[in-house]
């Protein structure tokens, strides 16, 4: 077996690819399924109706897709510069972080300021995360996926302290949660009914103005510089270390971001429950949208859709709900694969 | 600080490191065979979890102890040998496939376990492996009780030390796999297959870690709860920088770790209204940072680690 680079990579097969990776995850998937007992075909339409079946479930589906574009975004920016930042998870918590902090009565503001504060003080909060991490990697070339994966744990930690102890709203009858955040502070809903939030319209200018950044300016022709070939890029006069960093704060910014619009926008309040894991699912959101970051939309909206389906599905029929994180894990697996097909193909002989 | 000097010399404490380090020296040593041979395997954390549920399930299911280990051992060696498919085979990013593997072997792991216990509310128990003190050696004064008191898995965790140790610097296969993590063209002039070695050494090192998830539920607890490897496996990883890709000091690294893991639940018990648990939770992830801080500059990377190999490459 031989693998052979393509001299030119076909604009269809780069578009098929997630589709592809996706069909496989799906087929896969099909085979546990089958041993719950289940037709294929009716859990899939469970879920697919679960995710998009009634104006509720549309509403669901796009809900839980916000925190997945932003988290999604902050790994398609960080990838892009093969920096591997594998802490959306404890980037989103300190995002919400500063969102509680700030947005809990220590200042009032007009909403028309008071949403923008707490946004930057979330991506702030998220990026200054991001420091000792990427610092450690440019200096000191330690792996940034083991320094950010372990911070996700101590953030989890701290919030779970700060909502236990001096944070704790005395009024939530003993329940384990931060004061609410002041109305002035809270992402207006966009429908009147529903959980849909204006955070859908902060992910969305979010993933226009990264795809902006990284296609039309100097600073994203920089990080796809790193990213391809890092020595290259030093040659030709681009600081590599800097743009790294830059790259970080950014994504973590971005993961940060995530975490305001859930406590301002869906929950109101921080809890310990905020996140089920948007941090690591960004991941594969990132890798089905091929690291584009206008297709990270799509990709953030069918992988909650998965959850949300998924969440139904396991209500109708007795198949665990699990079944999503392992089709999302799959798809990520088999984006690596019909990914490569793009850029390289297999000669078996030779 | 008489506190600390106090649980410090007690039996129990060091018989809790010990059993604390366990899973960290089988997951530490695996992670350390894949490096060695140019691969990170971060599906660690997710293989540790499969080993984790499927040596317990094995016995649940009315299986021997033994038996399960091999059993975890065999599902570790199988996610090893996806890893390997991936990395090593096609050449794909060995974070991202890592990743990956982690997402995918978790989850199903606890696919499984609902599917098999769909009604279980409070998790089943199993009969684990029981304390085997060996003659003479047990009747010794704390050390009879930290080291020679211990499950047959502890004994084993210790024995793959030094094995792995002799196997890596002393044989031609360890040379071998060293040397594919090193320089893989001259591996290849040697006429030795370099993706073959890779694919052993992960899928070894990657059985490893199944036994270490394997130990926390079959001589540690006896039960599995999810999300009960919490980060240990990516602890391992920082321990392989830690212990500069050596065995010897894998174990080391181990028992430190494992050293502040008991200290921090006995401290808590007489800290804990002054000091929030949270914090002594936060140590050891705070210390694998620092310690990769301290290694840094004197880490020795494989050379050849993240670096795919194509049959025909040339430097």
């Amino acid at each position: 077996m031989r693998i052979e680079p393509r001299e030119t990579v076909s604009w269809l097969g780069a578009s098929l690819a997630p589709i592809a990776a996706v069909a496989a995850a799906l087929l896969l998937c099909s085979v546990l399924i089958l041993w719950t007992g289940t037709s294929v075909f009716q859990a899939y339409g469970l879920l697919l109706r679960g995710a998009f079946g009634s104006a509720f479930a549309l509403n669901e589906t796009l809900t839980r897709s916000i925190p997945l574009i932003l988290t999604g975004l902050a790994v398609a920016v960080a990838f892009r510069a093969k920096f591997y930042n594998i802490g959306g998870e404890g980037q989103l918590y300190a995002g919400a972080l500063a969102a509680t902090y700030f947005g809990t009565g220590l200042i009032t503001l007009p909403p028309a300021l008071m949403i923008p504060l707490l946004l930057i003080a979330g991506a702030l909060a998220g990026g200054a995360l991001l420091i000792v991490p990427v610092l450690l990697k440019t200096r000191l070339n330690v792996d940034e996926v083991v320094t950010t994966l372990l911070l996700n744990f101590v953030m989890i930690l701290l919030v779970g302290y700060l909502i236990e102890g001096p944070w704790k709203d005395p009024m939530a009858l003993g329940w384990p949660q931060a004061a609410s955040i002041i109305d002035e502070g809270v992402l207006p809903p966009l429908l009147a009914k529903g959980r849909l939030h204006a955070g859908l319209i902060i992910a969305l200018v979010a993933a226009l103005v990264v795809w902006v950044l990284m296609r039309m300016t100097a600073l994203g022709f920089e990080i796809r510089a790193v990213g391809h070939n890092a020595e290259a890029a030093a040659f030709a006069g681009i600081p590599v270390g800097r743009t790294i960093v830059v790259t970080a704060l950014i994504s973590g910014g971005l993961a940060g971001m995530a975490g305001v619009s859930e406590v301002a926008g869906l929950k109101g309040y921080l809890t310990l429950d905020l996140s089920p894991g948007f941090g690591y699912t960004g991941i594969a959101v990132a890798m089905l949208a091929q690291l584009h970051p206008l297709a990270v939309v799509p990709s953030a909206i069918f992988l909650s859709a998965m959850f949300v389906g998924a969440d139904a599905m396991s209500r109708a029929v007795n198949i665990p709900t699990y079944l999503a994180d392992v089709m999302v894990g799959v798809s990520v697996l088999a984006m690596l694969v019909t990914a490569m097909l793009t850029q390289y193909r297999i000669r078996w002989r030779g | 600080m008489a506190d600390i000097l106090d649980i410090l010399l007690t039996a129990g404490f060091w018989a809790a490191a010990v059993r604390i380090m366990s899973p960290l020296i089988f997951g530490t040593l695996g992670e350390l065979i894949c490096e060695r041979a140019g691969v990170l395997n971060l599906g660690i954390e997710g293989i540790m979890t499969v080993g984790a549920m499927s040596g317990w399930m094995w016995v649940y299911q009315g299986g021997g102890l033994w038996d399960g280990v091999i059993f975890a051992a065999c599902m570790g060696a199988l996610f090893g040998l996806v890893h390997a498919a991936f990395t090593v085979h096609l050449g794909l990013s060995q974070h991202v496939t890592g990743i990956g593997i982690t997402l995918v072997a978790s989850s199903l792991s606890y696919f499984v376990y609902r599917m098999l216990l769909p009604e279980a509310t409070t998790p089943p128990k199993i009969e684990p492996f029981e304390a085997l003190p060996i003659p003479i050696l047990s009747d010794l004064p704390i050390v009879g009780e930290a080291l020679f008191s211990q499950s047959p898995l502890t004994y084993l965790a210790f024995a793959t030390v030094p094995t792995v140790g002799y196997v890596l610097f002393r044989t031609p296969l360890g040379l071998a796999v060293r040397m594919a993590g090193e320089n893989p063209v001259a591996v290849e002039a040697q006429g030795l297959n370099v993706l073959a070695i890779r694919t052993g050494a992960v899928m070894v090192g990657s059985a490893l870690m199944a036994i270490g998830g394997a130990f926390i539920t079959m001589s540690w607890f006896d039960a599995f709860y999810f999300n009960m490897i919490n980060g240990r496996g990516w602890i391992c990883v920082a321990l392989v920088i830690f212990a500069s890709w050596r065995p010897g000091k894998a174990l080391l690294g181990a028992l430190i770790f494992a050293g502040l893991e008991a200290l921090q639940v006995r401290a808590q018990q007489s800290a804990g209204a002054v000091i929030p648990y949270q914090f002594f939770l936060m140590l050891p992830y705070l210390l694998s940072i620092l310690a990769m801080i301290v290694m840094a500059r004197r880490a020795q990377y494989p050379k050849a680690l993240l670096v795919p190999f194509r049959r025909g490459d040339r430097v």
